[in-house]
């Protein structure tokens, strides 16, 4: 099978599958978790048998190593106060409180809100990255937003 | 600021043996080239006309689709090709992978290879160097798909009788090498 050059998948996804990371574990640790991502990712990339949806593949690896970031920190030390800024050209939705809010979200919930509205993925490319049927993607969206929006109101 | 960090990645790729084509650009006086290099040597160089997607695409089927741009991997024959442009490097050092050249294709670059700065030969001299007298139209064909020129100086290949031949930078490109290695050009 021909496979595209992997730079071009980097240029075409790259930005899209920082943005989701930095959704889900935050600005600082989504730098190196977009590295573990790309390298899993090279690794793996001559082996692939379906050239069919790249970016699902990626961001399906992406939320892969969230879970395994989720798993240290939750070996790691009580983290320190808030991140500093880092300079970014406008501010990463991953910043906000209300961003804040999605990660302490179920897992399932949390990937889904963060792939719809940092990744702006249809429903079905969802399903396909978490694993699970389109309707129960926007189903786990739907109810991670409420999840949100009750943290919020509190 | 980008918050992806290609020259970390191209490092730990290269570091675990995963990154196979590594790619950059050099500013030639008459365009951008492409260069490429795998862990073995220097694979491929191209001129602007070729684009680059196509010659990327290339390199990811005939090589692997292992292909990063990775400038800092190609630092020793980006500092060869700009000395050897500015008329201060005759030869080039950094080693050379092969890969893309088989058979008689291969004899005829490596005759090619071992032309000294600023002499020229025909075809028929190359294909007798290559081994195969009667090749002459192979080792013209040799020249015109050569896949790394300039390091590979399928410039200093001539028609017999001293006529041009032809050139994939464009024969501009080939008598402005000609010139540079003659020493007839002012720099």
């Amino acid at each position: 099978m021909r496979l595209p050059p992997f730079q071009t998948l980097i240029d075409l996804h790259g930005r899209e599958v920082h943005r989701y990371l930095a959704a889900c574990v935050g600005p600082i640790d989504a730098d190196d978790c977009w590295q573990e991502t790309m390298l899993a990712a090279l690794r793996a990339y001559p082996g692939l048998r379906d050239d069919r949806n790249l970016r699902g593949w990626l961001l399906r690896i992406a939320a892969r190593k969230v879970l395994d970031s989720h798993r240290a920190a939750r070996r790691r030390p009580v983290p320190v106060a808030d991140v500093p800024d880092r300079g970014f050209e406008s501010p990463p939705p991953s910043d906000s409180a209300l961003w804040r809010a999605v990660r302490r979200l179920p897992e399932k919930q949390r990937a889904a809100v963060a792939l719809r509205f940092a990744a702006d993925l249809d429903y079905a490319t969802i399903g396909d990255v978490i694993d699970c049927s389109e309707a129960a993607a926007r189903q786990n969206v739907r109810a991670g937003l409420a999840g949100v929006r009750r943290e919020w109101i509190r | 600021m980008t918050p992806i960090d290609m020259t970390e990645l191209a490092r730990r790729a290269a570091e675990e043996g995963i990154l196979d084509v590594a790619y950059a650009t050099v500013d030639a006086p008459f365009g951008r080239m492409l260069v490429a290099a795998t862990p073995r040597g220097l694979v491929r160089t191209a001129f602007d006309k070729e684009r680059t997607d196509d010659v990327l695409t290339e390199l990811s089927s005939r090589i692997s689709p292992r292909v990063l741009e990775a400038p800092a991997r190609l630092d020793g024959v980006r500092r060869e090709m700009d000395e050897y442009f500015e008329g201060k490097r005759t030869e080039f050092q950094t080693p050379i992978d092969w890969q893309l050249s088989q058979g008689f294709l291969r004899r005829a670059r490596e005759a090619c290879a071992a032309i000294p700065y600023g002499e020229v030969r025909t075809y028929k001299q190359l294909a007798i160097a290559a081994g195969s007298p009667e090749a002459v139209r192979a080792a013209g064909n040799a020249m015109a798909r050569n896949p790394i020129p300039i390091v590979v100086p399928c410039h200093r290949v001539l028609r017999t009788g001293g006529g041009l031949g032809g050139y994939g930078g464009g024969l501009e490109c080939k008598r402005w090498l000609l010139d540079l290695e003659s020493g007839l050009m002012r720099l």
